[in-house]
């Protein structure tokens, strides 16, 4: 769905908290109240290099009780495509970023006994909103989270708090730990949260599952899918002559819009079958929820809203 | 902005409800085509529409407090119509901060919100409410925070957990509603919640339409209009009071038609709640007789079509089956058969 607007944000704080973690503190750039979160929410920052841009997602550590403020933990991937350096190398107290509204694709169980939270490295960083949420309820829960040696201090500077035994720091590898024996040995209801490197997940989630635990209790983060976003490509609309190009980071219907035609639409969202538009040339990369299997394999139609195009040009009956 | 508000209007009883020119000219009337069938007519709930009930989150008008004052009455005889299950309370204070937020920013002459910390005042001008209390502390308050709320809003309001790819209606403020129970549906899935509606399952409205709800963001609330009619202005349609107004569909005349039979039309709006991750369906309930509307040209043309050519299973399920004919043969000789224009907008700014 297109975005309502962004929320323009100053960095109030920049601190090196080890090697290779930077947290940073963001306010609203006017002081204003910034939206409520909740637990497991992240913030989709939109940065820019000179002519590079990033739109890169990070967990929402924490959140001031009056809606101050938030507080982010970022980690420096120097192999991945450059937001985290970016945040690393320039970005300090009075940058103004861009950021969407937050959203939240890993929220906790209203309804879960206890609450069992595996985390790994930087995958701390939403469980930390889950401990503020969860000791104020108060609710039932563990968290066992690995690290490395090095980063044992900073991990454990983070997770300080009275927690009567519920918070566990391993500074070894999710290997060398007895994860089978903690789980066989958690209560019915018990909900299991799982946050880290995609390895680490696949691991703990899989140990999980050959003993049983139902999808339905077991939650991993993920941020695909989440916005819109893809390869750029070429847009003919035939019957209005026009040649768009749409960028990675706008739906097809939005580069239309800016370029002055104002096709059908209502839910934005892929659901309602308004936008649908006859596709002349090309192969379209379905994301709706309104075609069929049939219609989605025989490519003649698709909903601009959501969906794009698999190659590089493709011709629509507009 | 400044409301009429008609304090002593009666929803039940002697009915002494009545639209003033203004809030017909502004209704959401629900057609804007000559023909209706089901779809998922969901739209971004932005503040533009064809009418100013669109414009705010959450609108007040005219009848605000006399609609608060008939939802006091009816909790009154019947507490079981407002229900939240119990692991749903971050919800309902999610609830209540959206309301408030909503209601201070849109209508600041009628309502304020100011915070101090966890410390809340709210002042309902209106209804004559001024409360100090601590967000996230129930005790703070003289009723849970979603009861609290929704007590000072028109319209039903249900909420919705997320889990298992799925949305449940765990909690209710149901006082308004054309024949649902919150009794009967608390605790179910959204399929089945919607099992009654006649047509719609087969053409794949409720699976689309669950799929779009599962990725409801934040900040991007949506909305739609449902619709059905009413003999009398009667908001209390529920299935606990049905042999109250049940024998009502008896009473229609055609010479009292039009001053009994409703249109009723509610604007269901759809927002995803920051803390809980759940959702909050607003179902804001409009009530417009047929004589009303029937001062709008475009308006008691449209009507009448839409009326005669709807599909036999609508008819039965809206309850329609009595006076369907005695409507259409009312609005006919008003139909000339001219060609209206899309969209429900009334096309005239006085009437």
């Amino acid at each position: 769905m297109s975005s309502p607007g962004t929320l323009t944000l100053r960095v109030r704080e920049a601190e090196m908290i080890s090697p290779l973690l930077k947290r940073f503190v963001l306010e609203s750039a006017d002081r204003a109240p910034l939206p409520s979160t909740g637990p497991g929410a992240h913030l989709r920052l939109m940065l820019k290099d000179g002519q590079r841009k990033y739109r890169n997602a990070y967990s929402i550590a924490a959140t001031a009780l009056d809606n101050s403020a938030y507080e982010i933990i970022v980690r420096r991937v120097p192999r991945s495509r450059g937001g985290s350096v970016f945040l690393h190398d320039h970005v300090n107290a009075g940058t103004i970023i861009e950021a969407d509204f937050p959203g939240n694709l890993f929220p906790l169980s209203q309804v879960a006994r206890k609450h069992l939270l595996i985390g790994g490295g930087i995958g701390i960083t939403p469980f930390l909103g889950y401990l503020a949420h969860l000791r104020k309820m108060p609710a039932s829960f563990e968290l066992h989270h690995f690290c490395r040696v090095e980063e044992e201090e900073t991990f454990g500077h983070l997770l300080r708090g009275a927690d009567g035994g519920k918070v566990h720091l391993h500074p070894e590898l999710v290997t060398e730990f007895d994860l089978a024996g903690m789980l066989r040995t958690q209560p019915l209801g018990t909900h299991l949260y799982v946050c880290g490197p995609e390895v680490f997940m696949e691991l703990v989630l899989a140990t999980a599952r050959s003993q049983g635990w139902p999808c339905s209790k077991l939650h991993s983060e993920s941020f695909g899918g989440a916005h819109a976003g893809g390869a750029p490509f070429v847009a003919v609309l035939k019957r209005s002559g026009v040649e768009i190009h749409v960028p990675e980071d706008q739906t097809l219907l939005e580069a239309i819009e800016a370029a002055g035609v104002e096709p059908p639409s209502l839910c934005r969202g892929g659901a309602c079958g308004q936008c649908m538009t006859e596709v002349l040339e090309g192969e379209p990369e379905h994301r709706d929820h309104y075609l069929s299997a049939e219609e989605h394999a025989a490519g003649r139609a698709m909903m601009i809203c959501v969906s794009r195009a698999k190659g590089e040009r493709i011709v629509l009956d507009l | 902005m400044t409301i009429a508000f008609k304090p002593a209007e009666t929803f039940r009883d002697d009915f002494t409800y009545r639209n003033s020119d203004e809030a017909i000219l502004r209704f959401p009337f629900p057609f804007g085509e000559d023909a209706y069938m089901y779809s998922v007519n969901i739209e971004p709930h932005v503040p533009a529409g064809p009418s100013a009930a669109y414009l705010h989150a959450f609108d007040i008008d005219e009848h605000y407090v006399a609609e608060c004052r008939e939802r006091a009455r009816v909790l009154a005889l019947d507490p079981g119509r407002c229900k939240v299950l119990p692991h749903m309370m971050t919800a309902q204070w999610d609830t209540l901060e959206l309301i408030m937020e909503s209601f201070a920013r849109d209508y600041p002459e009628y309502f304020s919100l100011t915070k101090d910390g966890s410390t809340w005042t709210w002042k309902n001008r209106p209804l004559g409410i001024e409360d100090t209390f601590t967000f996230g502390d129930v005790s703070t308050l003289p009723y849970e925070p979603f009861e609290y709320i929704t007590r000072q809003a028109q319209g039903d309001f249900t909420l919705q957990d997320q889990r298992n790819d799925n949305l449940f209606v765990d909690g209710g403020m149901v006082t308004t509603q054309a024949d649902w129970s919150l009794e009967f549906d608390i605790g179910m899935s959204f399929h089945e919640w919607h099992a009654p509606v006649p047509l719609a399952h087969q053409i794949g409205v409720f699976d689309r339409a669950l799929k779009f709800l599962l990725r409801l963001q934040q900040a991007q609330p949506v909305r739609r209009l449902n619709w059905t009619m009413t003999i009398n202005p009667r908001l209390d349609t529920s299935p606990e009071n049905y042999p109250v107004w049940g024998p009502d569909r008896t009473t229609v005349t055609p010479d009292n038609l039009a001053q009994k039979v409703h249109l009723r039309v509610e604007l269901q709006t759809l927002f995803r709640l920051p803390r809980s991750n759940a959702i909050l369906f607003g179902i804001r309930c409009y009530l417009a007789s047929v004589g009303e509307l029937a001062r709008v040209e475009k308006w008691r043309k449209r009507l009448h079509r839409v009326l005669r050519d709807l599909p036999p299973e609508l008819e039965g399920y809206k309850g329609l089956g009595r006076y369907r004919q005695m409507t259409i043969d009312y609005l006919a000789p008003f139909d000339d058969g001219a060609v209206l224009s899309k969209g429900p907008q009334p096309d005239q700014a006085s009437l």
